[in-house]
């Protein structure tokens, strides 16, 4: 990097920079911290920032009434189980795509992302329908399904753009030297996709995380995902901001570490190739 | 053929089977509110009796309940054992066969013990389709403190004139004390609820007896001129937003003079562990105009079987359980009378333990002043307080109270509200064949 | 270079993926389109008989029809143009040198691992609420009346929690996006004498064309259903009916599975402009 950086010009940098991050942070900040408050102190007037009686109150108020623990299993079940079956449909389609273009490819693949253009309130009562016949209600393999389905446009697309970043000339050495169809994938594709493989996976993880509309209208209580956890908390009675944000809290903080310890890969997740 | 009947066979013989060794497990759907949160504690006690049934809730805020349990029924999808379906729901469905009657129930249950406004909303042709959890009709509950200051003192049966000055005397903005809170929000079960109790009062009805429209009429103009007038004066800020548990927050905090609204927030405003003005609330039956109608209405969240479910029996041993006099005394034991569910047992109001209770009486008065079956001064087809107990109206309502919440807003003008109310109204009425 | 075998394998390999979605895709909507030409009341006794078009007569002609496309165009609008112009600023930014980068990029990613419902309720209670909420704090601390958010300014306010939402995606791409630009070019140009803004119009933002294209895409697909964030705050009051809400207050609050249906197919239409609309202007640089 040849570019001279003043000192005042790395500190104004990062003032500001810290100052936005802060900013758009402060939201769930704020719900984190309302969380480890006594309902009263939660409306406070003026607000009160760090110097309150911080309580786990309202982390135990909420687990008495809802099993926190299954509905987080269901949601990681549901959300892991709908990445793994999307990843073993799409990614032999993103290869082949990637690795044997035609001209439909890029018509198959906008095909694709419009499949998600469909209305989910206006397909409920179908779906639903569908879902009585099937026996699919209320069960975690029937929104496994729903949600893989939901999800695939992204994850070929996603995938298709990791292997076109690979080079063909490889592929291509490695058939010269006699390798069969299984051992170019096995040993000299798989290295190299692992890190577009594990960006997909990260970010399906979490569209199927936070995916509400579904999760809430196919389950009753055996499926039922943190999303329904939320709406069970909603809109208590009386003053509950405090317990409404230990609710939130326990909803997003797993996804929220997941994604956090996974940064950098997520941040080449997200750019669908767009870099290069 | 054999085969199929042989296959049947073995099947009912592993259900008989099931019934008496295995626990079953039925699927309940709830509302979110404190009494059947309170219920979901006492299940200990449930279990005790009944070790064979196991009982799975799914709690959800009343919108997406609604959501929840209405694609479920009208589809048979059979996600649910017990349904916790209100005054609204109920005589549809039952008109439809989609609920099981329960006009079967045991001598010890006592049915005949069911308020009868309660029995009577909750039932289609005779037969009951639910059993009513808790009761409601809606009250005036006030600051006893704010209401001496102003030198004022409520009546037991008050009027609006009356309210709407207390409310502008006991309005002190520097302090942040709104005169009166009540519901904007849009929604038909919300603010939409509110105003056609109100307009009750007003001489305003929802249809004429050939079901047309009313909106055009001087009443509603009256009831929506009033009430806006009446909340811009005394009312908090944001208003329009503000439903039950917006309203029940700021009441709790100490920002209301009055609140009008559902009976059962009693306990919840007097409970000192939530409310910060709890010592200091009186009661008050909801106000009228001199025109013979009160603006308070009934609504009963009930417990109700869809049809088909597998596990009838199971179902109907926990309704009656939940909503049994035993239940009552159960909770009167463990978290004190104020705390029993109210409004669905006339035993209730005749046990001295509880008339103790402040709001007891009032709460009592309230839904026995409230006849879903003649709640219009002039006569009116439908059935319902706050409501037309016909399958369009939530749909219809829904828009209505929209309308109304964007005049509550100060997004259009009362007229202009009226006037699409009118359109909506009346095109969907049309589309549904009445007209 | 690829041989007729490995097309074949290639169909092979593409068939699962292809077939899921086509059965995903016409499934539903055949039976969407089915119901549509129904009267199909649950409440009345369920399927009541063919209508024809009536139910799509009825959907677009009723006063909530045009409004609500408006609605939902405005929304979608709205986030983009937030969050592309917050998104090129922010990614800039991020990508000067400064002490704590890391934690920075992950307190700015942060708001997209959080639940749309959960966001919702958060803006609606804890900073929108004219009397309790953290924006009502802030004006009134400085004087100002508070504003009533989700009634008096309905649109904006929603506008502001999507945009929120959104604001991670479209930094993520465009920011690693900016780090792929040649720094030596942008110098080149300095030296050059060509002002700040000037650099920006020509080089950097001709450079980034391409992730814009991505985050306009893969937005309005998801924008286009909003649902959520409506449902939690406003319940549709206040102008804020979009075209997926519409549909769901025919379905659900009504009970009218032919109108709601005949709205779905509305929505596909919809969907469906918008996507080519997209494609003409943006498709060319999605050499895919």
């Amino acid at each position: 990097m040849a570019r001279a950086t003043t000192p005042r010009r790395k500190s104004i940098n990062t003032a500001l920079a810290w100052a936005v991050g802060l900013l758009i942070f402060f939201p769930i900040l704020w719900t984190i911290l309302t969380s480890f408050k006594i309902e009263a102190q939660a409306i406070n007037d003026p607000p009160l920032f760090l110097f309150f009686d911080w309580t786990l109150e309202n982390y135990a108020v909420v687990q008495e009434r809802s099993d926190y623990m299954r509905y987080l299993w269901n949601s990681i079940i549901i959300a892991g189980g709908s990445t793994l079956l999307g990843l073993i449909v799409a990614v032999p389609a993103a290869w082949s795509m990637a690795f044997v273009p035609s001209k439909r490819t890029k018509d198959i693949l906008m095909w694709m992302l419009s499949t998600k253009m469909l209305p989910a309130v206006g397909v409920l009562y179908p779906i639903y329908l569908l879902f009585i016949k099937l026996g699919l209600l209320d069960s975690r393999i029937g929104l496994v399904i729903v949600l893989m389905l939901i999800n695939l446009p992204i994850i070929v697309w996603m995938l298709y753009t990791y292997f076109r970043e690979i080079p063909g000339e490889i592929l291509e050495a490695a058939r010269m030297d006699g390798a069969t169809l299984k051992e170019e994938i096995l040993y000299v594709l798989t290295p190299m996709a692992v890190p577009g493989i594990a960006s997909t996976v990260l970010l399906n993880i979490i569209l199927a995380w936070n995916e509400a509309f579904w999760t809430l209208n196919l389950t009753a209580a055996k499926a039922a995902p943190l999303t329904a956890f939320i709406a069970s908390y909603s809109s208590p009675e009386g003053l509950f901001y405090a317990k409404l944000s230990a609710a939130s809290t326990m909803a997003i903080a797993p996804i929220l570490i997941l994604g956090w310890f996974s940064q950098k890969q997520l941040v080449r997740g997200l750019t669908f190739g767009a870099v290069k | 053929m054999t085969m199929t009947i042989r296959a049947l066979m073995g099947a009912c013989a592993f259900g008989a089977f099931a019934a008496v060794a295995g626990a079953e497990t039925i699927t309940v759907a709830t509302v979110n509110n404190g009494d059947m949160i309170r219920m979901q504690g006492m299940m200990d006690a449930f279990n005790a009796k009944y070790p064979d049934i196991q009982v799975e809730w799914v709690t959800l805020e009343e919108n997406v309940l609604r959501q929840r349990v209405t694609t479920d029924i009208s589809t048979k999808g059979g996600a649910f054992d017990v349904m916790t379906i209100g005054m609204y729901e109920t005589p549809i469905w039952g008109a439809n066969g989609w609920l099981v009657p329960l006009n079967d129930l045991s001598a010890d249950y006592d049915a005949g013990d069911i308020l009868p406004a309660m029995a009577g909303g909750l039932s289609h042709d005779g037969t009951l389709y639910a059993a009513p959890f808790y009761g409601e009709s809606s009250m005036i509950m006030y600051r006893t403190d704010l209401m001496e200051k102003a030198g004022l003192e409520m009546p037991e049966a008050p009027t609006w004139t009356f309210i709407r000055e207390a409310a502008a005397a006991m309005t002190d903005r520097a302090n942040d004390i709104n005169g009166i809170c009540l519901r904007g929000k849009a929604g038909w079960g919300e603010g939409g609820a509110f105003i056609t109790a109100m307009s009750n009062s007003f001489g305003a009805r929802w249809f004429d007896m050939d079901w047309n429209a009313q909106f055009d009429t001087q009443p509603w103009k009256d009831t929506l001129e009033f009430f806006v007038g009446m909340m811009s004066e005394s009312g908090p800020a944001g208003y329009a937003t503000n439903g039950f548990n917006e309203n029940l927050s700021l009441f709790q905090q100490g920002k209301c003079g009055m609140w009008i609204d559902a009976t059962v927030a009693a306990s919840f405003v007097t409970n000192p562990n939530d409310s910060t003005v709890a010592d200091k609330v009186g009661f008050a039956l909801a106000p009228d105009n001199g025109l013979g109608k009160r603006s308070n209405w009934l609504w009963a969240w009930a417990l109700a079987i869809p049809a088909g479910t597998q596990k009838e029996a199971a179902a109907k041993t926990f309704i009656e359980w939940a909503t049994s006099k035993e239940y009552i005394e159960l909770v009167a034991e463990k978290e004190g009378w104020a705390n029993v569910p109210p409004g669905a047992r006339t035993s209730l109001y005749e046990n001295p333990n509880y008339m103790e209770v402040p709001f007891a009486k009032m709460t009592l008065d309230s839904i026995l002043s409230a006849d879903p079956n003649n709640s219009t001064v002039e006569p009116s087809p439908y059935v319902g307080v706050q409501f037309a107990a016909i399958p369009e109206f939530a749909g219809i309502a829904s828009e209505v109270s929209q309308e109304f919440s964007a005049v509550y807003a100060g997004q259009q003008t009362v007229d202009e509200a009226l006037a699409k109310a009118q359109a909506i109204t009346n095109d969907a009425m049309e589309a549904a064949g009445y007209r | 270079m690829a041989t007729q075998q490995s097309r074949s394998a290639a169909r092979l390999m593409m068939a699962p993926a292809v077939i899921l979605l086509l059965g995903w895709m016409l499934v539903p909507l055949i039976m969407t389109l089915y119901f549509s030409f129904k009267k199909y009341l649950p409440l009345r006794g369920g399927d009541l008989g063919w209508v024809g078009f009536d139910n799509y007569v009825s959907f677009v002609t009723s006063s909530s029809f045009w409004p609500s496309i408006q609605t939902t165009l405005i929304i979608v609008g709205g986030v983009l143009v937030i969050t592309l112009v917050l998104g090129v600023l922010l990614a800039i930014l991020l990508d000067q040198p400064m002490w704590g980068q890391g934690i920075v990029r992950i307190l700015v990613i942060a708001p997209f691992f959080v639940m749309p419902t959960v966001s919702a309720l958060v803006w609606k209670n804890m900073f929108m609420d004219p009397i309790n909420g953290i924006l009502a704090h802030l004006w009134r601390f400085f004087g100002a009346q508070p504003v009533e958010w989700l009634s008096q300014a309905s649109m904006p306010s929603l506008i502001i929690i999507i945009s929120w939402q959104w604001l991670p995606f479209a930094t993520l791409i465009l920011l690693t996006a900016i780090q792929s630009l040649d720094s030596e070019q942008l110098e080149a140009a300095e030296m050059d004498g060509a002002p700040v803004l000037k650099r920006f119009w020509f080089i950097t933002l001709p450079h980034l064309s391409r992730a814009i294209t991505i985050v306009i895409l893969i937005q309005t697909i998801f924008l286009l259903g909003i649902f959520a964030e409506i449902f939690v705050t406003t319940g549709g009051a206040f102008g804020t009916r979009t075209l997926s809400y519409l549909i769901f207050q025919r379905v659900l609050e009504s009970q009218n599975i032919g109108l709601g249906s005949a709205g779905g197919v509305y929505a596909i239409i919809l969907a469906n402009i918008v996507a080519i609309f997209l494609m003409r202007i943006v498709g060319k640089n999605l050499d895919a």
